[in-house]
């Protein structure tokens, strides 16, 4: 029995906003039914009053002075965009008119 | 000329301190021989022959000028293509960026540009290094310089090809589970993975945040400790940067000694599923520590076989969140913008088409461990197995100094042959994971050849936060060792490559 079906394939692709072929699907989904089995054994060993870690470092909040420093101008952090209008990212239109 | 390509980084300083060689003349060295091999190896992505040259003759105009330098001015690097390099192409490896130049250096190519580093291109990496074997590249596979019909190692086999190839003395990598560790094993070079936030990540395109770590790969220890030196230290525009001193790498290096170092060899990454030859280097590797005054125990993380299931839940949660940004919008590849389609429609296209299948691969797992009902399950899980993994790590660290094991189980494979199975692929890392996912400094150098195949064998070793130096000092101690038996470091044993052009 598999862990994962080909029907939650392509739901996760849909989710993760990838448009999957036919053939991808019936390529990939025995192949995370595999991966999904062996990661699975992480429950085999980690009871409950062990605290997760999140992270290698203990993480703090890093706050600077509110000072200018120089930075990217517009035109260069706008120099790898398809297309900008006005300082901004032009992006394809999702709202109609009205 | 012809030998400067065989110089360590050391040797190329000296020789340009004495005014026998200049910055421009070994940078031009090193282009003639991408040019020669490239065409066999395919460890660079793109080559900045202009600007290379450009940066050599600035330092050698310093020289001239009696200015005062650091030990690698004017030595030549190849950089792996996931570090923002400002006007020089960037993909990390993947369609998707294809043609992108950023327009800032992330702050190791700052470091490297400051030290007067001459970087002569970006090298091939497996597509936002998610692989371990540069096969997953977009543009190709890179091929293991001691057997081109073999892997180079990945993610950063370009890197580690380039300086086995005799195409560059240094190299800059990233490891995220071993991507600088792996490769270095399987080409007879030295590969280290820094502390977790002794390195900056600012400006590398983040594959899993908690985990990706940038450091050196050179043919000598020495010559990774000075470039170690070059690119660490703390950076505030990386808020997990390490705001410490740098570790004594270079000292550690040239002292090479391991008199009263107490090493454990970790029983748990060892044995079944183990090439013999493996083995059989790595053992001779600890009986000659031992010899030097080392005093070696076994020494039992019984988490460690966790590491594996662990390190494939957070990893693919941390790459499926961090690849989201390439949505066909802001920049990169855009498919279906017709005017039909709908913006949803376009990110769904795009990303299809500018994905290799590793990377579909780890987003979906990223996705499933996260989504509802599953994240308690997996990505909860995990996390708590990495607490046990890092509990292993402190108690271990009571005992011993320093933690060994071969750093890959075994030497490099065919190409395509681990292709369509992930899980014999992810396996590679085993040795490796660990230590990313505790954050700790590891390292991986030559010990020698394997009897089945003839291809070289990593030596690892794995030391506690911010205690990089001890990995220096076993890997100095070992280096000198083999390279007395050997006449020369494991590199000078490699077979010649073939001139194509």
């Amino acid at each position: 029995m598999p862990s994962i079906t080909r029907e939650e394939v392509a739901h996760l692709a849909r989710l993760a906003r990838i448009e999957l072929s036919d053939d991808e699907l019936d390529h990939l989904a025995p192949q995370l039914d595999q991966i999904i089995t062996l990661v699975g054994q992480v429950s085999e060993v980690a009871a409950d009053d062990i605290p997760p870690t999140s992270h290698a470092l203990p993480l703090t909040n890093v706050m600077r002075d509110d000072v200018n420093v120089p930075c990217l101008t517009p035109e260069q952090a706008l120099s790898g965009a398809p297309a900008a209008e006005e300082q901004r990212f032009r992006v394809p239109r999702i709202l109609e008119e009205d | 000329m012809g030998d400067l390509i065989r110089k360590t980084a050391v040797e190329l300083s000296e020789l340009m301190t004495s005014g026998e060689a200049s910055a421009v003349e070994i940078t031009q060295a090193h282009l003639d021989r991408i040019g020669a091999v490239d065409g066999a190896v395919h460890a660079f992505l793109h080559v900045d022959t202009e600007g290379a040259l450009a940066q050599a003759a600035a330092v050698d105009k310093k020289r001239a000028a009696g200015e005062k330098l650091g030990p690698l001015a004017g030595v030549p690097l190849a950089l792996k293509d996931v570090l923002t390099q400002d006007g020089i192409p960037t993909t990390a490896g993947s369609k998707m960026l294809e043609g992108w130049k950023p327009p800032y250096d992330a702050t190791v190519v700052q470091r490297l540009k400051a030290a007067g580093v001459v970087i002569l291109g970006k090298t091939n990496m497996d597509e936002f290094a998610m692989g371990s074997s540069t096969e997953n590249s977009a543009y190709g596979t890179t091929h293991n310089p001691w057997d081109l019909n073999r892997i180079p190692g990945g993610s950063g086999g370009g890197s580690s090809a380039a300086i086995s190839a005799y195409e560059a003395p240094l190299a800059i990598g990233t490891d995220t589970g071993g991507s600088i560790r792996q490769p270095g094993a399987f080409t007879g070079t030295v590969g280290v993975k820094p502390t977790y936030g002794g390195t900056s990540r600012y400006g590398l395109i983040a594959l899993a945040s908690s985990l990706d770590t940038p450091g050196p790969c050179a043919r000598t220890t020495l010559d990774a400790a000075l470039l170690h030196e070059v690119i660490a230290g703390y950076d505030k525009r990386d808020s997990t940067s390490i705001n410490q001193p740098v570790p004594a790498v270079v000292d550690a290096a040239r002292r090479a000694d391991v008199a009263g170092l107490r090493i454990g060899v970790v029983k748990e990454l060892g044995g079944e599923g183990y090439q013999p030859g493996v083995e059989a280097r790595f053992h001779e590797a600890v009986e000659l520590l031992t010899k030097l005054g080392a005093e070696v125990v076994e020494v039992s993380c019984p988490h460690f076989q966790y590491a594996l299931p662990a390190y494939y839940l957070i990893l693919p949660s941390e790459a499926s969140s961090n690849l989201a940004k390439f949505d066909a919008m802001r920049y990169g590849l855009r498919v279906g913008d017709d005017g039909e389609n709908s913006a949803e429609r376009v990110m769904n296209l795009t990303r299809e088409a500018g994905f290799g299948a590793e990377v579909k691969r780890r987003i979906m797992l990223g996705t499933h461990a996260l989504s509802s009902g599953y994240y308690d399950a997996y990505y909860g899980q995990a996390q708590k197995v990495r607490t046990l993994i890092a509990r292993d790590f402190e108690k271990a660290y009571e005992q011993v100094d320093v933690l060994v094991s071969p750093a890959t189980p075994t030497t490099a494979f065919a190409i395509g042959d681990r292709v369509n199975d992930p899980i014999a692929m992810y396996k590679n890392d085993l040795c490796t994971i660990p230590s990313n996912l505790a954050g700790n400094a590891a390292a991986s150098f030559p010990c020698g050849l394997a009897d089945e195949d003839g291809m070289p064998v990593g030596f690892h070793v794995m030391a506690p936060v911010m205690r990089d130096e001890l990995l220096y000092q076993v890997g100095g101690a070992l280096e000198a060792a083999l390279a007395e038996q050997w006449g020369g470091v494991l590199m000078s044993k490699a077979p010649e490559l073939e001139v194509t052009r």
